[in-house]
């Protein structure tokens, strides 16, 4: 089954870049990465850049609104994500909780709807 | 039919792959049963008929939705399983129980659906019985049913019993569903009656299944013990308009002397096991009760203590509450006061709103003699009590003051 890990945390609680802990802590990520490559069941995982850089788009009553920053203002926002292929959900429970990002933010697990 | 239902159903699911499925096949299962068993007579095995024809009925029904290519790989297994038409003994379907608790009771599911589930695929309750049960009514009920059984299927929540690195956290997840069944027929919070005689005993059910399926856990045994030692007293709680009956004032000759002993059999088996835990903690607590001949000789020093060792387990107010009731029995109700004022500083806002709180308070006023503020502090508790027969014992308790 596949599951996307989508990885909420405020960006105040994110290291800042350029300190050790922000190094150590994406140091974690690619071991982390790397292991899941490893147990092949990785599918793909990248990190966003921050909210900031975010940009919505809506189509309401024949009008498109292109607006500055995310969908919604919200004390987490989303800064990364993992696309697994795992047997189960404790599967992926089991790799969401080794997100370094979990001890501070949340991870949310969806899993992909099938097409059938 | 209750009997069989939650093991036919554990064994179809475990087979079919998918709740959802089992439980309507089944369900059909039982509608034939009425309709041909009264006519023909009761088969020798009547959870092999119900397993045999709820699987025909799965086989044509996945015939029919052959375009799911999931459901072809299920109807190919279970065409090519090698059974009898007649299906098997009663004693070989194999016991897949607890693969099911565990999966009503995985963490993803919320507790309400966890609670529904266990009552519905293990104590066999219809959906209206359910409802019934929680004051909800029954499309809400069968919507959180649906909802639930989406979750198991669409996030991919295995129908397994735990690996060992998960297994702590998910008997514990089990134990709390099953405690919380028996609490709520314990101390219904809306009910027209203190208790609910057959959630009580369906948790006790339940509990017998898990120690039959897990036997060398402790605290599964000693939830059983807690269980049986607190239902004993059941026929004791209420009086006969219905009105609450607290410890204090309890016919000790009406407890159920076959569940006491049961229940102190099985603590002592528990505790035997050097593992010990906020179950047998609060076993042994209803232990010491069961085994005092009156309230006041009860040994209320060793159960203060043993509400500190569940305090470190469970930390809560309630448990406090106990802790300073059994204080007040053990050096006066002055000197639980004092801690009940220390706890109220403590922990503030959070008591305001809390029923148990209020009528802890307003008791220990009224032992001191304090009528005025008792009469206060059992009006505060009524303000928050919707149990028509708790209200009733409280307003009875506060008719006994003389406030004026």
């Amino acid at each position: 089954m596949q599951y996307l890990l989508m990885i909420y945390s405020a960006e105040t609680a994110e290291p800042e870049p350029g300190t050790p802990e922000f190094e150590a802590h994406i140091g974690r990520y690619l071991r982390l990465t790397d292991e899941m490559n490893e147990a092949g069941v990785m599918l793909d995982g990248r990190p966003l850049e921050p909210v900031s850089t975010a940009t919505t788009v809506r189509l309401r009553q024949g009008e498109t609104m292109v607006t500055d920053g995310p969908f919604a203002e919200t004390k987490e926002q989303l800064g990364g994500f993992y696309l697994l292929d795992c047997p189960n959900l404790d599967d992926a429970i089991d790799w969401a909780k080794r997100i370094p990002s979990a001890e501070f933010g949340s991870i949310e697990i969806r899993p992909i709807m099938p097409l059938e | 039919m209750r009997e069989e239902w939650g093991r036919v159903l554990s064994s179809l699911t475990a087979s079919l792959g998918d709740l959802d499925v089992a439980e309507d096949v089944l369900q059909d299962a039982v509608v034939a049963a009425l309709r041909v068993w009264p006519e023909r007579g009761i088969p020798r095995q009547p959870a092999g008929w119900l397993h045999a024809t709820a699987r025909r009925r799965a086989v044509d029904r996945f015939r029919r939705e052959l375009n799911f290519r999931t459901k072809l790989a299920a109807l190919i297994e279970l065409e090519s399983a090698r059974e009898p038409l007649e299906g098997r003994l009663d004693a070989d379907i194999p016991d897949e129980r607890l693969e099911m608790i565990f999966t009503c009771c995985h963490p993803a599911i919320a507790r309400p659906a966890q609670v529904a589930l266990t009552l519905r695929t293990l104590g066999g309750l219809t959906t209206a019985e359910i409802a019934r049960t929680f004051l909800v009514s029954e499309p809400t009920m069968a919507q959180r049913l649906v909802r639930a059984k989406r979750k198991i299927r669409a996030a991919g929540i295995p129908f397994r019993v735990p690996p060992s690195d998960l297994w702590p956290e998910r008997l514990d997840a089990v134990l709390s569903v099953l405690y919380l069944i028996f609490n709520e027929g314990y101390a219904a919070s809306f009910g027209e009656h203190p208790t609910r005689e057959d959630l009580c005993l369906e948790a006790i059910r339940l509990g017998r299944l898990l120690v039959e399926l897990v036997p060398d856990e402790p605290e599964v045994i000693g939830l059983l013990a807690l269980m049986l030692l607190h239902d004993s007293r059941r026929p004791a709680r209420s009086d006969a308009g219905g009105g609450l009956v607290t410890l204090d004032r309890q016919d000790r000759d009406r407890w159920n002397q076959t569940w006491i002993h049961e229940g102190l059999d099985l603590l002592d088996r528990a505790l035997a096991a050097g593992r010990p835990g906020p179950f047998q903690v609060q076993a042994a607590i209803s232990a010491l009760h069961a085994r005092a001949t009156s309230h006041a000789e009860t040994d209320w020093q060793e159960i203060l203590l043993l509400y500190r060792r569940l305090h470190a387990y469970r930390p809560s107010p309630i448990v406090e509450l106990n802790a300073i009731v059994a204080h007040s029995f053990a050096e006066g109700p002055e000197a639980a006061l004092a801690v009940l004022s220390e706890l109220a500083t403590r922990a503030g806002d959070d008591l305001r709103g809390y029923q148990p709180f209020h009528l802890v308070r307003a008791d220990l006023l009224r032992r001191t003699g304090d009528d005025v503020r008792a009469a206060a502090a059992y009006d505060d508790a009524l303000a928050l009590t919707a149990n028509a027969a708790e209200a009733a014992f409280i307003r009875s308790r506060r008719a006994e003051l003389s406030p004026d």
